[in-house]
């Protein structure tokens, strides 16, 4: 096929022309405020919200040590530590437990009959279109203390006051395991979906067992959803602000509600921006990590 | 395929429990929701007989009407606006072969989705706070502009893959008989490409109808969408009208995913 024909060419318009509106918008209300972030970082906090326009390294500061108020001595924020401690494990145990229950879950879905797959995929996709906050919710019916989860534990006698769950960091990662779930089995099933199932009968031909089927064939082979999984589930974790703020009752923050904090009660817009900087670091790090795993484990795409 | 029969090479130790346990836990909490958003009883904590007096108490309130006319509005912008500059965005990438900065494109037209939310919130926050000082408008322009651009990588991603999916030979066609690249786009590639641009604004229209975070840092005082109306109930005690909200925009939902379903699919 000559050149002359590929459509749409006599247009003269190229491709950056036709994306320029979409551009536009992104830069307008996505990726240009990025920038203004950064750069209230680095400047003094207004007395009650806001900035003042100098430069000052304070917000950055703030986002580890702490100064004593009366003898000026620099100690290391403990507040601010534990949160970012809680946000780091909550979101490696959410990955962690998502991950245990989606590989059986994407496995189960894709060794289905093509007929029904579609159907268990679809049962997949509501949960991941409804609302974050209708799932929330609905994760916090079973978990208070008069809901059906302590209800049903004392009407069968294995306890005789309401466990007290909700308002608690397990709470939390009760709640970002539900919510997230769909997160790993997508892109798990997506890989196990273009899995050839013939590795497994020459492992099993060759006296693998099971867990070395598994171990040895199954794992590797789909490494790239597990990470493209574990990451799509770490990420929204580690910057949850929904859940942490319904389950965890205020108390049990994450940085998500920390930043929160800084642009609403605490008036320190410096700081909430310079800890939303570290967030958005963390972010861009742990997508080169995949960017880079993927490509050196996958070269056939 | 009679290699099931013997000995099923696809069966895994325990993962057929693990995934039906995975499936009753992802909804057994939506289904209590849904059964106690019909309950006749005053409180969230007892069974009080089948009724349908919260969805009324729901319906009559009217910050939830405000709230949900709010909601509505603001999707139907955002998905229109949303699905009509990733469409073009879409024709751009995929049908002019590869050029440079190319990726660069995907990365601003998918920013949306690997940013935090949060992250873009407090951005936007920021952001739209000097620009109401400086300019004094504070109407739902600044909502409406925030979730379109939140929308666009959700409507881009089933037109582009519709887009990658179709025959190119119909528009090749289309140029061969003379056809001005306007009429070769209005009369063959977009009627193809339709499924895919319906596919996604219906995808644009409940992320932006969900939006919880983004609205909740974006809006003006008294510009409660319902999402936020929501989150702001459950400072107070929980109520079965927020249930009753819930189910209804859980039916919406399922609603457009069994359209889009729908309308996917028949590409084959």
């Amino acid at each position: 096929m000559s050149r002359r024909h590929t459509p749409g060419r006599s247009k003269g318009v190229n491709g950056w022309l036709l994306s320029t509106p979409a551009l536009i918008l992104l830069l307008l209300a996505a990726s240009g405020p990025l920038i203004i972030v950064a750069i209230y970082s680095v400047l003094e906090k207004g007395d009650y919200s806001g900035v003042r326009w100098i430069l000052s390294g304070e917000g950055w500061f703030r986002v580890l040590f702490e100064k004593d108020i009366f003898d000026q001595t620099i100690s290391l924020a403990d507040a601010n530590l534990s949160i970012f401690w809680r946000s780091f494990k909550l979101s490696i145990a959410t990955t962690v437990i998502t991950f245990a229950f989606g590989l059986p879950t994407a496995w189960f879905i894709a060794t289905r009959p093509a007929k029904s797959r579609a159907f268990w995929l679809f049962l997949i996709t509501i949960p991941f279109w409804t609302n974050l906050l209708i799932r929330t919710f609905a994760i916090m019916e079973v978990i208070r203390n008069q809901g059906i989860l302590n209800t049903f534990l004392m009407h069968s006698g294995l306890i005789s006051e309401p466990i007290q769950i909700l308002y608690t960091d397990t709470a939390v990662l009760i709640g970002m395991t539900y919510v997230y779930l769909p997160l790993m089995v997508l892109p798990l099933y997506a890989a196990i979906d273009r899995f050839d199932f013939r590795l497994i009968e020459a492992g099993y031909d060759l006296y693998a067992s099971r867990w070395q089927v598994l171990r040895g064939v199954i794992l590797p082979i789909i490494k790239p959803g597990i990470i493209a999984g574990s990451i799509l589930v770490f990420i929204p974790s580690l910057g949850a602000y929904v859940t942490p703020r319904v389950l965890g009752g205020g108390k049990n923050m994450m940085i998500g509600n920390f930043i929160e904090l800084q642009f609403g009660q605490g008036q320190n817009w410096p700081l909430g921006a310079a800890l939303s900087t570290v967030l958005l670091l963390v972010v861009l790090v742990s997508l080169l990590v995949y960017t880079r795993a993927s490509s050196r484990d996958n070269p056939n795409g | 395929m009679d290699k099931r029969r013997a000995f099923d090479v696809t069966t895994l130790p325990g993962f057929t429990t693990i995934a039906i346990l995975a499936f009753i836990l992802l909804y057994a909490p939506i289904v209590t929701l849904v059964i106690y958003s019909f309950n006749g009883g005053n409180s969230v904590n007892q069974w009080g007989g089948f009724s349908l007096q919260w969805y009324a108490v729901a319906a009559q309130n009217e910050a939830v009407q405000d709230a949900t006319a709010r909601s509505l509005i603001i999707a139907v912008w955002a998905s229109v606006i949303s699905t009509t500059v990733a469409t073009m965005a879409a024709l751009g990438t995929t049908r002019r072969g590869k050029f440079k900065g190319q990726t660069m494109i995907y990365v601003i037209i998918n920013q949306p989705l690997m940013v935090p939310e949060i992250v873009t919130a407090v951005s936007l926050l920021i952001f739209f706070s000097s620009v109401k000082v400086a300019t004094g408008y504070s109407g739902l322009g600044y909502l409406i502009l925030a979730h379109s651009a939140f929308c666009i990588p959700f409507a881009y991603l089933p037109i582009k893959a519709r887009l990658e999916g179709m025959d190119t030979s119909m528009e090749t066609a289309a140029a061969d008989l003379y056809a001005t690249p306007w009429q070769s786009f209005r009369y063959v590639t977009l009627p193809l490409l339709l499924p895919g641009v319906i596919a996604g604004a219906m995808l644009a229209f409940i992320i932006s109808l969900d939006n919880v975070i983004i609205t909740e840092f974006v809006k003006s005082a008294g510009q409660d969408t319902l999402p936020t109306y929501m989150l702001g109930q459950l400072r107070r005690a929980l109520t079965p009208e927020v249930n009753a909200i819930s189910t209804a925009l859980l039916a919406l939902t399922i609603l457009i995913l069994t359209l889009f379903v729908f309308v996917t699919k028949k590409r084959d």
